[in-house]
């Protein structure tokens, strides 16, 4: 069966890590793994057979089978060249800098509704693994308020992340209302230092505008979302199930990572580039199906 | 020995002993008292700093910018500082601050984690504001580790460093030791915040200054987080029988006490057996009244889920984690 080629910017972990989860796609294969210098990244890619380049999206832009790309650099280079230079080329983006050129997308909740799109954003590593639940809640009992707190370990905090921590709060903050579908939303993330790392583990807590629809009706939708995100982060689960109290409903979760390049324990950066890889593998789905009916 | 710059926090620390619920006219109150005392430095803002009005650190009552407009509508010396946890407030938050009268910023991070404030510490003195270095949790680890953060926090542009004893967990020579080796690799002024969970934070105070800290927190009443802080009422005192200039009147700082402070406390600031397992196991001070009410839902001992909390390495802003720990005591009947 044929597959999607996809084209990676930015070789460093994230970029590695998203190759690995291509190598494993059934839909998808590395079309070229493109830096803008030589790196440790470039030559793993090489070594496995990728195709590589040092010319960052240029290269990818001129590989005429290339379908899809994933940006894993940053926010500016996103704005100022890969998203301009990928959607000329008819490449769609699947950008996991904080850009949000295109909208956001959370594959368990609202990827259908993406299909069409030249650009899509995938939030951040705490939205992916927080949205799906608050939107389970609201899809049943309506959602005035959702709140997450993100506890990720420092070791899987890289330097950008450290060094724009609003960024996070306030991109997960808007994610958690506009996919979420919560009137307000607050995120608050958490660096924690302990030996081992901890897991990535997330509280969600959301103020239901109807709590008469009981706690078993709620905890329903939130299994099936859990089911659905299970089918790309197998290592995501609830610690601790569903409460609610009054209007108030808490849930607290833990993403394992699935080791694919990164520590298990940086569930963080495993569930947004498996969200990321799950969005591509559904778009690759769509166009392998409209090719074989034409 | 040089002058020593006191920094009152009864209405940011003083906040969660009193569950986040002040109102403007409090807030009106005390920085007047303050000025009139001549206390150099106020903080006013959520116990958990900027933003941290939520579920996971209990709501505040009154909009913070209100009480922060309302603490520097009454002071002309004094300074308003705000306290900021990168993570938790944000740069908007910050800028609201300055606007509703604030001229001073504490970024807080967790001991080992100083590189989050840079973002923060650059838009606040781009805002004209004086930016202060906040270690939180510093009994975790080394003197030469905080060392180095400390250094990360001053080539952002901090203006003087702060350590916390967020824990109340060290012994005075352990903040001795603290102090001069951060003292010893920053040009800066160093200060110091104590909590009295082990009845130490009096000793703890003045064994920094004696170690060289320019800057020393304290609460009128020591209202505050766990068993309260260096009750500032009381160091005036402390640092008066020293010799060491304050520049604070001491019976107006004690009236303040008394007569503004004494009767908005919702409960007595003492080291209970909570506040004192905080100080024993190392558990970060805010986490006390959200245990006890965890360990009435869950009906678990309180000093059980503490203890766990602080066996997880369990750092500042983790309030969230205390459910998951009370749950999964539960699940495992009560016993750690």
């Amino acid at each position: 069966m044929s597959k999607i080629k996809v084209g990676i910017i930015g070789p460093g972990n994230i970029g590695t890590d998203l190759m690995y989860k291509v190598f494993r796609s059934k839909n998808l294969e590395m079309g070229m793994m493109a830096g803008i210098v030589e790196s440790e990244g470039i030559r793993r890619a090489a070594s496995l057979g990728v195709p590589v380049s040092t010319e960052g999206v240029k290269a990818i832009a001129a590989q005429k089978d290339i379908r899809l790309a994933f940006d894993a650099t940053s926010a500016a280079a996103h704005v100022k060249f890969n998203g301009p230079a990928l959607k000329e080329a008819g490449i769609i983006s699947i950008d996991l800098t904080p850009a949000a050129l295109g909208p956001y997308c959370v594959p368990s909740v609202n990827l259908a509704a993406l299909q069409m799109e030249p650009d899509i954003n995938m939030v951040t590593c705490g939205g992916q693994a927080t949205i799906p639940i608050v939107y389970a809640v609201s899809r049943v009992a309506g959602a005035a308020y959702g709140e997450i707190v993100a506890c990720i370990s420092s070791k899987s905090a890289g330097p950008g992340t450290r060094a724009n921590m609003d960024e996070f709060t306030e991109t997960t903050a808007k994610g958690i209302e506009l996919v979420g579908g919560a009137d307000k939303g607050k995120a608050i993330i958490v660096l924690n230092p302990a030996e081992p790392p901890l897991m990535m583990t997330n509280t969600i807590m959301v103020r239901v505008k109807d709590s008469s629809v009981g706690l078993e009706a709620i905890s329903a939708s939130i299994d099936e979302i859990v089911a659905e995100l299970k089918t790309y982060v197998p290592g995501y689960q609830l610690r601790v199930p569903p409460m609610l109290e009054g209007d108030k409903l808490t849930t607290i979760v833990q993403v394992q990572g699935q080791g694919d390049f990164l520590p298990e324990y940086s569930g963080n950066l495993d569930i947004i580039n498996a969200a990321a890889v799950a969005a591509a593998e559904q778009i690759a789905a769509e166009m392998l199906a409209m090719e074989k009916g034409a | 020995m040089a002058k020593i710059i006191l920094v009152d926090t009864t209405m940011r620390d003083g906040s969660h002993a009193i569950r986040h619920t002040y109102e403007a006219a409090q807030a009106a109150a005390i920085a007047e008292g303050l000025e009139e005392a001549g206390v150099p430095i106020l903080e006013v803002a959520h116990g958990d700093g900027l933003g941290g009005s939520s579920y996971t650190y209990g709501f505040s009552k009154s909009n913070e910018f209100d009480l922060v407009r309302a603490a520097a509508s009454k002071v002309r010396r004094t300074k308003v500082a705000v306290l900021l946890l990168p993570g938790i407030g944000t740069i908007e938050d910050l800028k609201q601050a300055r606007d509703a009268g604030a001229s001073v910023v504490r970024v807080a991070t967790h001991v080992t984690e100083a590189d989050v404030s840079a973002q923060h510490i650059a838009a606040a003195k781009e805002l004209g504001m004086m930016a202060v270095g906040f270690l939180m949790m510093v009994h975790m680890t080394s003197p030469e580790h905080i060392a180095e953060e400390a250094a990360k926090m001053e080539s952002y542009g901090a203006d003087y460093i702060n350590l916390a004893d967020s824990a109340g967990y060290l012994m005075p020579e352990g903040v001795t030791d603290r102090i001069k080796a951060v003292r010893a690799a920053v040009k800066i002024p160093v200060g110091w915040h104590a909590h009295n969970n082990l009845a130490l934070a009096m000793a703890n105070s003045l064994a920094a200054v004696e170690a060289g800290a320019e800057y020393v927190d304290g609460t009128l009443r020591g209202l505050g987080a766990g068993a309260g802080n260096t009750q500032l009422e009381v160091l005036v005192g402390v640092l008066n029988r020293r010799d060491i200039e304050t520049g604070v009147d001491f019976y107006r700082v004690m009236d303040l006490a008394q007569d503004v402070v004494d009767p908005l406390m919702q409960r007595p600031q003492v080291v209970d057996n909570g506040s004192l397992m905080l100080g024993y196991a190392g558990v970060y001070s805010s986490f006390l009244l959200h245990v006890y009410a965890a360990a009435e839902k869950f009906g678990l001992e309180p000093r059980d889920i503490l203890v766990e909390l602080g066996r997880r390495g369990m750092v500042g802003g983790q309030e969230d984690m205390i459910i998951d720990v009370a749950y999964q005591l539960k699940q495992k009947g009560g016993v750690a």
